[in-house]
């Protein structure tokens, strides 16, 4: 055993607490060494055990009957979609390591969520992310433009070369974000119901083999770097930042799925956040097994590493596989085929311990359990914070007058969050398989499983400005925007993946935060019948400058069945156009007040679940009857926006629209920039309507023009003049430039 | 019936996309061909499909190229054979001097991934001859280094023998500055070999071979092929 002497600072050094120290102690009946303390310090980090949000995730509903693995059982969760066919996913931050190293952070956040998902026996189909950062206009511009094009290409070179389809997101900028870059990656795999194998570590004596990139310094305590505030000093933890190789795990992807089919396999887990430690216990612990591992054994890319060094490294594109023993040389022809090296390093055993040996002699000997699922459950103390008195007390009625209502909607459409995301979506692989029928840009992407008749939609959603002016209410919308999203493309929502975005959970104010969000998300979920499958946390999202908003990423999947998905473009001349939903004078966090005014005030718009669970469902008849010629949803800019969103996102043209409003009492800034929830503006053929009316009549909607021309025009039914008339060359030119103009390419 | 193989090479990725339109959508006998195969005497055309074959480390196709699966090819190509090259296929077919030139960086220094427009510039060759002179295809593009380049002598011997087979233009076939995605020379999007039996292009005929995929302009290429016996 190494003879490092533990001292108080050592400890801290760990992010352990003199109590977690002593709860150490007691685990092993003696005092632990380097090693050891270095082990339970990933284990027990937030990323790993979830000690500071494992009480708020309990309230999350997990069970369905489509469920086929629950939130936590796996790495990822899995969906039935009928017909023997299941799929996997998940979403998983890489904040930290984006912020100190924009590419490398974000290409191995892509790599970390791709190597969940096909170890689980799944082929991925898809990826996805949500990424936000600091404005493009103000503050540290240098900075955000420099992470903005860094995590962009980062997640352009793997996601290309792995060749899985990146094939949307969403990406968000405010200044709560600067220096803070949110990267969640999300990813979705298919598989045939029996091909989905659990990280089990089972059958004593069963060979552990250690495969693909060799061992390096990189990475050290990634896990535990993730799990503290960013400061000045983080420029320093640059180490702690993984390289990816996307074309190993391009080989693993391939190897393991063949080797999963070989049937000589019995258990398999992605050595990510604290690498080799976390697949020996993690895998051992499912199985109710020990594991015995040699670390001389594993191949190391530098020398005189330590087995410290070695367990706690995160060098990527690394797997722990559990082979049946006598099928070693099965294994060994589909590893020489992809040109991987694997190595024996241990076995499975039945003394429960989880134990290290270097070079014969013993490092480390801690039960699997105590690491994988005795860490500490912490209840943080919870607090309403005190600023959110004085944002709601704001009145949008106590600014001016906007001005000119199409320089409004200029501005809001060329503002980086509204506008076009094609600069973004451009660099990455969108196509590549063949199964994207519904490109980014739309509400939700969609996916065809070929053969089948199936389709797989996904949005990923949330507005955190709502969510920092009311965390109860932005946990809720999340849920609903993206639930809608799915639904506009055609699709049942079926399950949802979520991201939990927060700061320091020891804030009593950050964690009523986060706890507020999740309880907006539970009754979200349980209205919409759409269970949390998986997830991931993400504390300590803070920089000098304060917390971030409160973030709830919310990843909705749902399913269309032998129809084709719906866009959110107009399609053609003469085409009426309906609005779903009443509109209400909601200003409060809208991007309206932020863009025109600079405020980040006021109370959001107010979800009612029943009404938004209605509407779900009246979008899916009216898809399945197959008169829906578009459906977008009214999100971020309200109505105007929405329309012209619609008007401008068809691949083969822009199409105009005239619109009519009825007014009543709403204020004209209320009637066309309020984000009122549950809104959707539809487009049918004429001979149609009578049938999409009949549908509808028992949800409020209003005939509210037609599409054609080459102009947006919005006009009040009665009174003079209209509020919008615009030119679509003008609007397209200001929302597909935005972030172009701004990044200077 | 054409007898078509695939070549996988370790980090080809649109591989199955091809397979998939060559065997399910057009019905023809398909079979991948894995890298280390010398042997590929029964097929009527090889593709080299896109994607990044040794994760275009060092140079894109610099390594593919030493495949044993490469000599074989040229062979086959050398017998008067098929061959097509897509993306990271022309890249290889490049690099292996079955094509004239090479593919450079974007102008853009970006990945460039959409829809551009195509104009056939050439149809007499195995794989235009079923689309006609001055047709524009809407087909996909997904490249980082698809900048074709070539010196002067090259390019005057590319125009006199009429290997140009495609070039980017717009919708209505017109060669703008905009509509050139990467700074290719003369908009280059894809050449033929002078015998005319290997086409390496950049665009993405497989990816615009089916409606749901919102294009069926590719096909024609791989009808074209077809159209051989």
């Amino acid at each position: 055993m190494q003879t490092v002497e533990i001292t108080p600072e050592i400890i801290q050094r760990h992010n352990l607490t003199s109590e977690e120290y002593d709860r150490i102690r007691e685990i092993l009946g003696r005092e632990p060494n380097i090693t050891e303390l270095g082990i339970f310090s990933v284990m027990w980090s937030e990323h790993c055990s979830y000690k500071n949000s494992k009480q708020v995730l309990k309230l999350l509903p997990k069970e369905g009957s489509r469920i086929l693995v629950k939130a936590g059982e796996e790495n990822a969760g899995v969906v039935d979609i009928g017909d023997g066919w299941v799929i996997a996913f998940k979403i998983e931050s890489h904040n930290h390591p984006s912020a100190v190293e924009p590419f490398q952070g974000a290409a191995t956040g892509v790599g970390g969520i791709l190597r969940d998902i096909f170890t689980m026996g799944a082929r991925p189909i898809a990826s996805m992310n949500s990424l936000r950062f600091g404005k493009l206009d103000s503050g540290d511009v240098a900075t955000t433009k420099r992470l903005l094009s860094g995590v962009v290409a980062g997640i352009a070179h793997y996601g290309n070369c792995i060749g899985v389809p990146t094939i949307g997101g969403e990406v968000y900028f405010d200044e709560s974000y600067e220096g803070n870059p949110l990267v969640n990656a999300f990813a979705l795999g298919l598989a045939r119901r029996e091909e989905i194998v659990r990280a089990k570590a089972e059958g004593v004596g069963n060979p552990v083999f250690y495969l693909g990139a060799a061992t390096g310094r990189d990475g050290m305590g990634g896990a535990s770097f993730a799990s503290r505030d960013l400061t000045e000093e983080s420029e320093k933890d640059r180490p702690a930042v993984q390289v990816g190789d996307p074309f190993l795990e391009k080989l693993l992807l391939e190897a393991v799925l063949e080797l999963l089919k070989s049937g000589c396999v019995v258990g398999i887990q992605d050595m990510g956040a604290a690498g080799l430690t976390c697949s020996t216990c993690e895998t051992a612990s499912r199985g109710s097994t020990g594991i015995e591992i040699d670390v001389a054994k594993v191949p190391q890319r530098e020398t005189g590493m330590v087995p410290y060094e070695i367990m706690l490294s995160e060098s990527q594109e690394r797997m722990l596989v559990i082979l049946k023993k006598g099928r070693e040389a099965e294994a060994k022809r589909i590893f020489d085929k992809w040109d991987l090296h694997a190595e024996a390093i241990g076995r499975v055993t039945g003394d429960s311990l989880m134990r290290v040996k270097d070079n014969g002699v013993l490092a480390a000997e801690i039960p699997a359990r105590s690491l994988a699922d005795d860490a500490p459950v912490y209840a943080r103390e919870e607090k309403e914070p005190a600023y959110l008195r004085k944002v709601r007390a704001f009145d949008p009625k106590s600014l001016g007058d906007p001005g000119d209502l199409n320089a409004v909607l200029l501005k809001l459409l060329d503002s980086p969050t509204i506008a076009s995301k094609e600069w973004v979506y451009r660099q990455y692989d969108h196509m590549v398989r063949t199964n994207t029928v519904v490109l980014p840009g739309s509400d939700a992407s969609v996916i065809r499983v070929k053969g089948t008749g199936k389709s797989i939609a996904i949005s990923l959603d949330c507005n955190s400005t709502y969510c920092y002016l009311d965390p109860y209410e932005g946990g809720k919308i999340a849920v609903a925007e993206s639930a809608r999203n799915v639904a506009c493309s055609g699709a049942e929502p079926l399950s949802v993946t979520n991201c939990l975005n927060f700061g320091n959970p020891y804030n009593p104010e950050i964690f009523w935060q986060l706890k507020k969000c999740v309880e907006g998300m539970r009754d979200a979920c349980d209205a919409f019948g759409t269970p949390v499958s998986g997830g991931n946390v993400s504390l300590y999202n803070q920089s000098p400058k304060g917390a971030i908003d409160p973030t709830p990423t919310i990843g909705m999947v749902g399913l269309i069945e032998g129809r084709e998905p719906v866009t959110s473009f107009f399609k053609e001349e003469g085409d009426v156009i309906l609005l779903l939903g009443t509109t209400r004078e909601e200003l409060g966090g809208s991007e309206f007040l932020k863009t025109i005014f600079n405020v980040k005030a006021g109370l959001p718009p107010r979800l009612d679940l029943g009404e938004a669970g209605r509407l779900v469902n009246l979008l899916l008849g009216l898809s399945r009857a197959g008169i829906l010629k578009s459906a977008h949803d009214c999100a971020e800019g309200g109505l105007a926006v929405a329309l012209a969103e619609s008007c401008l996102l068809g691949r083969r043209g822009e199409i105009g629209a005239s619109v009519k409003m009825p007014k009543g009492a709403l204020s004209s800034e209320a009637l066309l920039f309020g984000e009122t929830q549950s809104r959707v503006v539809l487009s049918v053929a004429e001979e149609n309507l009578k049938k999409a009316q009949r549908m509808i009549e028992s949800y409020p909607f209003e005939v509210i023009g037609r599409v054609g021309g080459d102009r947006l025009k919005i006009s009040l039914s009665a009174g003079p003049g209209d509020l919008i008339d615009a030119p679509l060359r003008v609007l397209s030119h200001a929302w597909r430039n935005a972030i172009g103009r701004r990044m200077g390419v | 019936m054409m007898r078509f193989s695939v070549v996988v090479f370790p980090g080809s990725n649109c591989d199955h996309d091809c397979y998939h339109v060559l065997k399910h959508v057009l019905g023809q006998p398909t079979e991948f061909v894995w890298h280390k195969e010398r042997e590929i005497s029964k097929f009527d055309c090889v593709v080299l499909p896109g994607g990044f074959s040794y994760g275009d480390y060092l140079r894109t196709g610099a390594i593919a190229r030493f495949s044993p699966v490469m000599e074989a090819v040229q062979k086959h190509a050398e017998r008067g054979k098929l061959v097509i090259g897509i993306c990271n296929g022309f890249q290889i077919l490049t690099e292996s001097g079955l094509l004239p030139g090479a593919l450079l960086r974007n102008a853009s220094l970006q990945f460039v991934c959409r829809f551009v427009h195509v104009r056939v510039e050439n149809t007499d060759s195995p794989f235009t001859r079923k689309t006609s002179k001055s047709e524009v295809l809407e087909i996909p593009i997904a490249h980082g280094e698809g900048s074709y380049f070539a010196d002067d002598d090259t390019l005057a011997e590319l125009k006199k023998n009429d290997q140009i087979l495609v070039r980017y233009t717009d919708r209505r076939g017109l060669l703008t500055p905009e509509s050139n995605p990467n700074g290719s020379l003369e908009s280059i999007a894809g050449i033929c070999n002078k015998r005319r039996n290997v086409f390496g292009l950049m665009p993405h005929p497989e990816r615009a071979s089916e409606r749901e995929l919102g294009s069926v302009d590719g096909i024609k290429i791989f009808k074209s092929i077809l159209e051989m016996n």
